[in-house]
């Protein structure tokens, strides 16, 4: 028989109680909320238990949520997929707006490596007892996190884009 | 200004010191990259050797990081094509019906049959494309030039067919939310169908010059080896998972554009080794011809996009001559009408494994979060552990034999 939701529910809710929550089908995913303290322990259980088998970390990516309240101004994403019977998860851990921390999962999925480093150099979400983590896309001497929502594309401040210079102003005489 | 000359000392350095043989020689850091051909893109390995064995190696990426992410947040969704054009360039319209199939998920959208062949026909020749790449190239990094100059020429043919149906030959920017741009012409269906007459008996000659071949059999033979569990754990997809003998195919586990109506196998290797990669590669080619000949025989009839004006763009030559569709090309382009709240994760496979677009929308013109699961991103962290007590050489092999894409391991 193929695993059905409602036994992933049933089964998350039976070992972690109040701990997982928000179940909801979004599109084809199943998809629900962990409690950041647990999210290792709720990945082991899903990877190691012998019905649910997610025995796939397919991606991991962090999402920076500013005008939520404090405790959840920050998420890791992790999404994960069942071979044997099919089915793909996801699941949101929030994290403290001031201080994203978060368990590793290399412990579990070697490949979580350079995916929590990507995560950590976007958002500086910090993956406790990760073996390596620094920045990988972005170089060392930068000081700021630059998916965060607060860092906008561009600097606001570049005078070579001022429209003044541009004429683009109707007043431009008087600015 | 000494100190910016000097490097930072490396962890391998204390390696160094505390191990000196007794007959006065040192192990030695060697920087593969992070521009050398052997290399095929711009990324750095730090290899600690014993002579020419690697003992332990550190990969650095990032060198042409775009921010692609950040830019997709600042950009309406029609805008964020070109970007996927540029992740892996080596089969770009994977990239971009990839992109489009999201966004088709997130809005409900249904594209009509026709569409969707149409769809698999591009995506195969795609992979096709990218196959040609990554196998003559391993030839040329083994020392065989020969099957590379042979095989190219067919990925110019593929870019030709490209080029006929959207105008566009490497980063094509193909299609449209719902379909394609416009429906394909004679001479598009006659440029396939010259492909699938010509192109079998030069890949035949192709897999006879190197899979039997002594020198290449020995130089990718056991080479850069990787266990399926290691594969798995490493999050490996694609060929370079099939290799390791597990049968996993976005294809046929969440079958997407139809492919489920077409019959084909997933080839599989056993060791996982350069060999097998290679073999994959080669066997996935003639895979992906047959179901491009399935599609072409069974092309249904009808429309090349599917009824969604909100989305899809108005003909071209309607813009230039009529107010309306202008302002509606206009109103489309710019995303004035956005996309509904939503949360969607799509993925298809990709040349070298299954591409990922997480879309989370908030109603607005941009997206309000968009990850790319890049393949090449995933699995080239294990390469160090693949060449861990290798010859020199032996990396060049895997190196190539992997396909990493440095468009799509940076992003």
């Amino acid at each position: 028989m193929a695993l059905d939701t409602a036994i992933i529910q049933e089964k998350l809710s039976d070992k972690f109680g109040d701990k997982v929550t928000g179940f909801i089908q979004q599109k084809d995913i199943f998809s629900f909320e962990v409690d950041a303290e647990i999210s290792n322990d709720a990945m082991r259980f899903l990877k190691e238990d012998p019905v649910l088998r997610f025995n796939f970390l397919t991606d991991v990516c962090g999402i920076h949520y500013p005008d939520n309240e404090k405790e959840r101004q920050f998420a890791v994403v992790y999404h994960m997929h069942n071979w044997f019977d099919n089915i793909r998860i996801k699941f949101k851990c929030f994290l403290n707006g001031d201080n994203p921390e978060i368990e590793s999962a290399t412990n579990l999925f070697l490949g979580a490596n350079w995916q929590e480093r990507e995560t950590y150099d976007f958002y500086g979400i910090v993956f406790k007892n990760h073996p390596q983590l620094k920045r990988i896309l972005n170089m060392d001497e930068m000081t700021v996190f630059p998916m965060r929502k607060e860092y906008p594309l561009e600097d606001g401040g570049r005078t070579d884009k001022d429209d003044r210079f541009f004429g683009r102003v109707t007043d431009n005489a008087t600015n | 200004m000494s100190d910016l000359l000097l490097p930072p000392e490396h962890r391998y350095a204390k390696m160094i010191e505390a191990k000196k043989n007794d007959d006065g020689s040192e192990l030695s850091i060697l920087n593969l990259g992070p521009t050398h051909p052997a290399t095929h893109g711009i990324f750095q390995n730090i290899l600690l050797m014993d002579g020419e064995r690697i003992l332990d190696g550190e990969g650095t990426v990032g060198y042409i990081h775009r921010a692609f992410e950040k830019i997709a947040e600042n950009r309406p969704f029609y805008q964020i094509t070109p970007l996927t054009d540029r992740m892996n360039y080596c089969s770009s319209p994977i990239n971009n019906m990839g992109w489009w199939m999201t966004l088709e998920k997130a809005l409900d959208i249904e594209v009509p049959k026709r569409v969707q062949y149409m769809r698999v026909i591009i995506m195969e020749l795609a992979r096709i494309a990218d196959h040609i790449i990554c196998n003559s190239v391993l030839g040329v990094d083994t020392g065989a030039l020969t099957g590379f100059l042979y095989v190219f020429q067919y990925r110019e043919k593929i870019y030709e067919i490209y080029e006929e149906i959207c105008g566009a030959r490497l980063t094509t920017n193909m299609g449209r939310i719902g379909g394609f741009e416009r429906d394909w012409s004679p001479a598009a269906f006659k440029k396939i169908h010259d492909f699938l007459e010509e192109f079998p008996s030069i890949w035949t000659e192709f897999e006879s010059l190197l899979t039997r071949n002594r020198i290449f059999m020995d130089r990718t033979i056991d080479v850069g080896p990787i266990s399926a569990e290691k594969a798995m754990s490493y999050g490996f997809t694609g060929p370079n998972l099939r290799a390791a003998g597990i049968d996993y195919d976005v294809r046929v586990m969440s079958p997407y554009s139809s492919y489920e109506d077409f019959e084909f196998d997933v080839p599989v290797g056993k060791s996982g080794d350069t060999y097998d990669r290679f073999c994959v590669r080669n066997a996935e080619v003639w895979e992906s011809l047959k179901i491009i000949r399935q599609a072409i025989d069974k092309m249904p009839e009808g429309p090349f996009h599917a009824n969604v004006p909100d989305y899809y763009l108005p003909p071209k030559e309607e813009v230039y001559n009529n107010m309306e569709a202008l302002i509606y090309h206009f109103k489309i382009v710019m995303g004035e009408v956005p996309v509904p709240k939503t949360e969607v994760y799509h993925a298809v496979e990709g040349g070298n494994g299954e591409l990922g677009f997480y879309l989370i929308t908030d109603g607005s013109r941009t997206p309000y979060r968009l990850h790319f699961r890049r393949p090449c991103f995933i699995y080239y962290q294990a390469f160090n552990d693949m060449v861990r007590g290798q010859m020199l050489s032996d990396a060049i092999a895997t190196l190539s034999s992997l396909n990493v894409i440095a468009g799509e391991l940076d992003a």
